[in-house]
């Protein structure tokens, strides 16, 4: 066991640094977040100097423990987050590397990469949620082209996304999981409607899509017709696996900053806060030791991350919770003001047990893949 | 970084979990009940002899030469087998106490408010001046109350902590293996959700426990040893009573060796300090360091 970096990654880490310093000060102030063509912008535009700095590929193509560095350095010198980026950079991109042909990684990787493109995720449907695979939209061929027509909703930057990784179902007579394809849809295609939805936060995040005999080219299906569930479990792997680690650095940071508020206005003289806040630094401290040892073992099996994704996930959304739930302690009367720093946070945390997956999810999937538990009927 | 164990850390821990099985199975689990406060001398002195007290001692005094991180290895496997004795205390005797590091001494030591196995030690370190017995929960822990307030040492912590983790992954594979094979209402009861979504949660908090353990062994910081013990005694706190409960009225059953892992667990949760004294000593290092 060793937690040391190569004298290559020490490198690595100081050459960001180094540049994260030079690079920060230049950027545009920060759209605000209801604004989201100037947040497509702004992210995307970051996501282009980094591109142009050489780090653009660092979601895939660099080492797990390289990319760790990566989201380490940059969420603790408070870079922009990926944004309008995440779905192509943390998992439509490293689907398409991992499954798509020669052609398809040329035509959408290197726009993800440099910040051209972005990308939103087709999965969830209003009658296919937890139960994914239940999904109906349909998508028959013609010549070409799938014919796409159905539904989804809770498409996180349905608006100002580019592409859509997009779940069909394109045989309706196979056994629910069996009928599935995985499609790239071009955002601006007719036939699309998109409607956003307000979450509780009170802001746009996502929106339900309507698809009304959308033409997709047959082309853009990544993986075999039909064998779309099982690139879907690589996409899921991705997204629960390595999608938050940047967000553990990002509480530690967080955790001070309420010590340090707490000090301020007195509240750090109740013992029982205080202790509170020592517990979560225990939280967050294991939960990046816990980042540190899924990194490796991904490391040691070739990259991809396995279900020990769904144990992080876990632990971490709740913590999370607990994390703003203890900011409002801190803040006492102050956190019903959503002008306050951590009330907005707090509000969206609500979503960390729901989304990519609710909490129920996780622990049937820890239960019966890691623990061999049976099925229920 | 290669945060997982290398080859020689999985062929000692493999080491000591046969030794383990070999020497303290099921039969002389339930016997060392039966004889409660009897310590068994023939194995402590085997237990030497593998190298379990002398293995962060250097060669040149005899030692096997290893570092922390074996050693938290090894703590691991003994929490495992419910392995009694003041092992830790040996352990960290070694070297000082002459015949610890061989097993042919057993070492106590007082610790904060209590002392374990005080009228079985050769050597008692620290002043145990007023101890009274008091009956003890642990029927495989013998205690006794010591006044006045002693610092307790941050190695004694972690191998409590690689103690506790041991347990919890005991408690998590007893619930696991029940759960798969014991039926009700016509299945397994490992496919109702309730009992699904128990053994989950303690595979969570005992691995999260697992990397805060082994990361303190590998650092040996402050503030990961606190958190490395608040984490496992939680996993192993916990773990235990919720194997209790998937194990239903079995697990209420002194036959039963669950009961002696939640005894235990409660036991080593005083060993190493109180736990608000790691939650405020994690609380005041959120201060010492800059945003
Ligand atoms: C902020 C946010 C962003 C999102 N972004 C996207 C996106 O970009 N693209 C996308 O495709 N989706 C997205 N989602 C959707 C998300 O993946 C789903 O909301 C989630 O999978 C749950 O589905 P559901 O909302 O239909 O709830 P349901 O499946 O109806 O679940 C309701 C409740 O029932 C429980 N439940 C359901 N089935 C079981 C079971 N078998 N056992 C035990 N309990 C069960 C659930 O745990 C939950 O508590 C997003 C969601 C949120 C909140």
């Amino acid at each position: 066991m060793d937690l040391a970096y190569t004298p290559e990654e020490e490198e690595f880490r100081a050459r960001l640094r180094q540049w994260l310093r030079e690079a920060l000060p230049t950027l545009p102030p920060k759209p605000s977040p209801d604004d989201w063509p100037g947040r497509r912008a702004y992210d995307l535009g970051w996501q282009r100097r980094l591109h142009d700095a050489g780090y653009g590929d660092v979601h895939w193509g660099a080492s797990p423990t390289v990319r760790l560095i990566f989201l380490e350095e940059t969420e603790k010198a408070g870079a922009p987050y990926v944004g309008a980026g995440f779905v192509g950079l943390l998992h439509a991109g490293p689907t398409i590397a991992a499954e798509g042909t020669a052609e398809q990684r040329a035509r959408w990787l290197p726009p993800i990469l440099r910040g051209d493109e972005a990308w939103c995720q087709g999965f969830s449907e209003p009658d296919a949620g937890s139960d994914l695979a239940a999904l109906r939209t349909r998508a028959h061929r013609d010549g070409d082209d799938y014919v796409v027509s159905g539904s989804k909703i809770w498409t996180s930057h349905a608006e100002v996304a580019d592409w859509c990784e997009l779940l069909v179902r394109t045989d309706p007579e196979a056994p629910k999981h069996r009928g599935i394809s995985w499609l790239a849809m071009p955002m601006d295609a007719p036939g699309i409607t998109v409607r956003p939805l307000k979450t509780l936060a009170g802001s746009a995040e996502f929106a339900e899509v309507f698809l009304d005999e959308v033409r997709v080219p047959v082309a853009n299906r990544v993986g075999a017709e039909n064998d779309g569930w099982r690139v879907t479990l690589v996409t899921l792997s991705f997204e629960r696996g390595t999608a938050f680690v940047g967000e553990v650095v990002a509480c530690r940071r967080v955790l001070r900053e309420l010590a340090v508020e707490a000090r301020k206005n007195g509240r750090w003289d109740d013992p029982a806060l205080r202790r509170r806040l020592g517990r979560l630094n225990a939280e967050f401290r294991a939960l990046w030791r816990l980042t540190q040892w899924n990194v490796s073992d991904a490391e040691l099996t070739g990259g991809v991350p396995g279900v020990g994704g769904s144990v992080f996930k876990l632990r971490y959304s709740h913590a999370r919770q607990e994390l703003y739930d203890t900011a409002a302690d801190v803040l006492g009367p102050d956190s019903l003001d959503l002008d306050r720093s951590w009330v907005l946070d707090r509000l969206s945390s609500l979503s960390y047990t729901i989304a990519a997956g609710t909490s129920q999810i996780q622990r049937n999937i820890v239960a019966e893949r890691i623990l061999g538990l049976p099925k229920g009927r | 970084m290669r945060f997982q164990l290398t080859e020689d850390q999985l062929a000692l821990r493999n080491g000591v979990r046969e030794l383990l099985a070999r020497r303290f199975g099921p039969q002389e689990l339930r016997a060392a009940v039966d004889e409660p406060g009897r310590l068994d001398r023939a194995l402590w002195r085997e237990l030497g002899a593998a190298g379990f007290f002398a293995l962060r001692l250097p060669e040149a005094q005899d030692g096997v030469g290893l570092g922390l991180p074996e050693a938290a290895l090894a703590f691991e496997e003994a929490g495992r087998a419910l392995l009694p004795g003041p092992l830790v205390a040996t352990h960290l005797a070694a070297g000082t106490v002459p015949g610890a590091a061989a097993g042919e001494a057993v070492v106590a030591a007082v610790g904060n408010g209590l002392v374990e196995w005080l009228a079985r030690a050769d050597v008692v370190e620290g002043d145990a001046a007023g101890a009274v017995p008091l009956r003890s929960v642990d029927p495989l822990t013998p205690l006794h109350r010591v006044p006045g307030v002693v610092a307790v040492d941050p190695v004694a912590v972690l191998l409590t902590a690689a103690e506790q983790l041991g347990g919890a992954t005991r408690a998590c594979e007893l619930a696991v293996q029940h759960a798969r094979t014991r039926e009700q209402f016509g299945q397994p009861i490992g496919a109702f959700q309730a009992i699904k979504h128990l053994c989950a949660e303690m595979l969570v908090r005992t691995e999260t426990a697992r990397a805060a353990v082994y990361a303190a062994a590998v650092t040996a910081d402050p503030a990961d040893i606190h958190t490395a013990r608040l984490l496992a005694d939680e996993a192993a706190v916990r773990g235990a009573r919720d194997c209790l409960q998937v194990h239903g009225g079995m697990g209420f059953t002194w036959e039963f060796e669950l009961h002696l892992h939640l005894k235990r667990a409660w036991v080593r949760t005083h060993r190493a300090g109180e736990a608000t004294e790691s939650e405020e000593s994690l609380a005041a290092e959120l201060l010492a360091q800059p945003i």
